[in-house]
């Protein structure tokens, strides 16, 4: 069975990996960034779920590592000359002025950067429970981000980074979407990732088992904002430009509305809800143009889009409380199951 | 920096205090007997800016009149989105409430842009509180002083609703333990729906002073006014109502103090709410009037 199980897998990437090539060559350029977008998020989504979703801490820090992630990407893969075309307010601080890295070193140190703010928040903030642990960590998210609107010299402040070269693309923000998923597989499946769900379900009956909730906390917050940090690079080397207001409160929210639908502690919840969010968000832009009808003609609504999509989250939160998956998974077995079991017999699936 | 001066940005402070004080009543309130954060506060504080805009500008009522009915319908706005967004969700879990007050906010802010425009509108102008008087060298507008005092009415109004009134005993009552007060028949819902409608009116009567003090009105202005007030009530120590009133004032004071003091900094105005939260958390998770909760296993 279980032989059976990688073979599928390992042709299901391969499949995918099929896909990426053709959709590489022949999908035009709006296509693929709604692709590589979904990529991302995924990988947002499931750095996200590892804090909120199975270790049950309820963190609204996100963009705030993301941007931590975005910004050091951004600024150690810029060439010199774009760098002092982008910094023209105030020259940029002497040693970043020059490093370029390969974009891979580059992902690596923001994704590392944003793990090591991730610790530095953690170790204070992790104390906290419920929803003071949440305001207190949107609250380091948004100084975050205003200390980055304010360091002229390193972020270029409010006006943000220009000309950020466009290395991302199907295969970096797949391949690392790939590379996140198995890390996650293997993290939750191991004894941490039974101590961080022991710790969801109840703290005190953890901490009583010996489980050192403080620093199996700080662990699945600092992976979860490494995670995000890489997710963060990913997106503004894809967008080319980023700047501090990308990485408001919003930012955090709209991860938190994939994991949510998705379910809280279900990976392959999460992967398919971020590709129907992101997708869907944009399927929704036709609300915010003008429709011709040939007798008829409906001015667009600009902003129409995000009120339907919110409407529509209150509704799928307001009547499917557990989300797509709620905490169950995907996997090969229970796939056959579905397939092999006799709806009469005893035998039920997986009872 | 001279005596005048310092008096100045004092009372600027206390009167920016007041304003953060009236709409942290409100997540104090909900907070108490909910145990949510209403994330749509701040979107209502908005919406009444509005109500009171058009009230004025396209109904052409006087000023007084329209908005006392804009406070009118923020309270049913308010009372509207605990009926829709929280009342089907009151045995789900926490993180679902919150995301549902997230997606609350989110749609009226978007529902505000698409109905009146993303463009900032100029708020009505009214005489009577924007008149500029003089004491000694301070230079003051009327609506610097009414705002504090308006506050402290409406604070003291508050505690004797929420003491000495059946009403009040059932607020409290419900804060408690819902299932309890439930027992002892009191209407939990209605309890829960009027909490909202007495939060949206202070947010109103706050949010149209703040219109007044800065006349610019635009569908995300509620954001940060939103999260600030929700810090003044952590730091004040969540659920209790005097708690919001102090931490309101120490967050307005202080935030313009340290404007005063250090002009350097003004960049981190914003910065300086969170700060005081993180360390007012790490220091009295509770808040300053805020009572120890026990841990029951």
């Amino acid at each position: 069975m279980k032989k059976r199980n990688i073979i599928l897998t390992i042709s299901c990437i391969a499949l995918l990996a099929l896909f990426i090539w053709y959709a590489d060559g022949s999908f035009d350029s709006y296509q693929k960034r709604i692709l590589n977008l979904c990529a991302i998020y995924v990988i947002l989504g499931l750095s996200m779920n590892l804090i909120n979703g199975f270790t049950g801490l309820f963190s609204l820090g996100h963009a705030g590592f993301m941007a931590v992630g975005a910004y050091t990407t951004a600024l150690l893969t810029m060439t010199p000359e774009s760098k002092a075309a982008t910094f023209f307010l105030e020259p940029i601080a002497a040693p970043l002025a020059n490093i370029t890295m390969p974009f891979f070193m580059a992902l690596l140190l923001g994704g590392l950067l944003s793990a090591f703010v991730a610790f530095l928040i953690g170790a204070p903030t992790l104390r906290l429970k419920g929803d003071y642990l949440a305001i207190a960590t949107l609250g380091f998210s948004e100084i975050i981000r205003i200390i980055f609107t304010n360091t002229q010299n390193i972020t270029n402040g409010p006006l943000g980074l220009k000309s950020i070269p466009n290395f991302t693309n199907l295969w970096w923000s797949f391949g690392t979407m790939i590379f996140t998923l198995v890390v996650m597989i293997a993290l939750i499946n191991s004894s941490y990732g039974k101590a961080f769900k022991a710790i969801r379900e109840d703290e005190i009956a953890a901490e009583s088992m010996g489980i050192n909730l403080f620093q199996h906390k700080v662990m699945s917050f600092v992976i979860g904002a490494f995670f995000a940090g890489i997710g963060g690079g990913l997106l503004g080397n894809l967008l080319g430009a980023i700047n501090p207001m990308m990485f408001r409160f919003i930012l955090t929210f709209n991860v938190l509305l994939i994991i949510v639908l998705g379910g809280m502690g279900s990976v392959t919840g999460t992967v398919i809800s971020a590709f129907v969010v992101t997708s869907g968000l944009e399927y929704l832009r036709v609300l915010d143009e003008s429709i011709n009808l040939g007798f008829i003609k409906f001015e667009g609504i600009a902003g129409l889009r995000m009120v339907v999509f919110s409407t529509l989250l209150m509704i799928v939160v307001i009547f499917f409380r557990n989300g797509l998956m709620g905490t169950k998974e995907f996997g090969w077995d229970k796939f056959f199951n579905f397939f092999n079991r006799r709806p009469f017999s005893k035998k039920g699936v997986g009872q | 920096m001279t005596f005048d001066l310092f008096m100045q940005y004092l009372t600027n402070g206390i009167s920016l205090g007041s304003l953060y004080a009236l709409i942290a009543i409100g997540y104090t309130m909900v907070y108490g007997i909910l145990r949510l954060i209403n994330f749509a506060h701040g979107e209502i504080f908005t919406m009444s800016l509005y109500f009171a805009f058009y009230g004025v500008t396209v109904f052409s009522m006087p000023w007084y009149i329209s908005f006392a009915v804009a406070i009118l319908m923020t309270a049913a706005l308010g009372m509207l989105v605990e009926r829709a967004a929280y009342k089907p969700l009151r045995e789900s879990p926490r993180i679902t409430i919150m995301v549902s007050a997230i997606g609350a906010s989110f749609f009226i802010q978007n529902l505000a842009i698409v109905l009146f425009g993303g463009r900032p509108k100029a708020f009505p102008n009214v005489r009577l509180l924007t008149g500029v008087m003089q004491i000694g060298a301070v230079s003051l507008q009327r609506l610097t002083l009414i705002i504090p005092v308006v506050t402290i009415i409406l604070l003291y109004t508050l505690l004797f609703l929420v003491h000495k009134t059946k009403t009040g005993m059932a607020m409290r009552a419900v804060s408690k333990d819902h299932e309890t007060a439930r027992l002892m028949g009191v209407d939990v819902n209605r309890t829960i729906t009027i909490t909202f409608g007495i939060g949206s009116i202070l947010a109103a009567i706050g949010g149209i002073m703040w219109g007044a003090k800065f006349p610019q009105i635009h569908p995300v202005m509620g954001v940060m006014p939103g999260l600030k007030c929700f810090i003044a009530a952590v730091v004040g120590g969540i659920g209790n109502i005097t708690g919001a009133v102090i931490g309101g004032f120490i967050l307005g004071v202080g935030e313009i103090m340290l404007i005063a003091f250090l002009p350097n900094l003004t960049g981190y105005r914003d910065a300086f709410a969170f700060v005081l939260l993180i360390v007012i958390l790490l220091i009295k998770p509770t808040g300053i009037m805020g009572e120890k909760i026990s841990e029951k296993v």
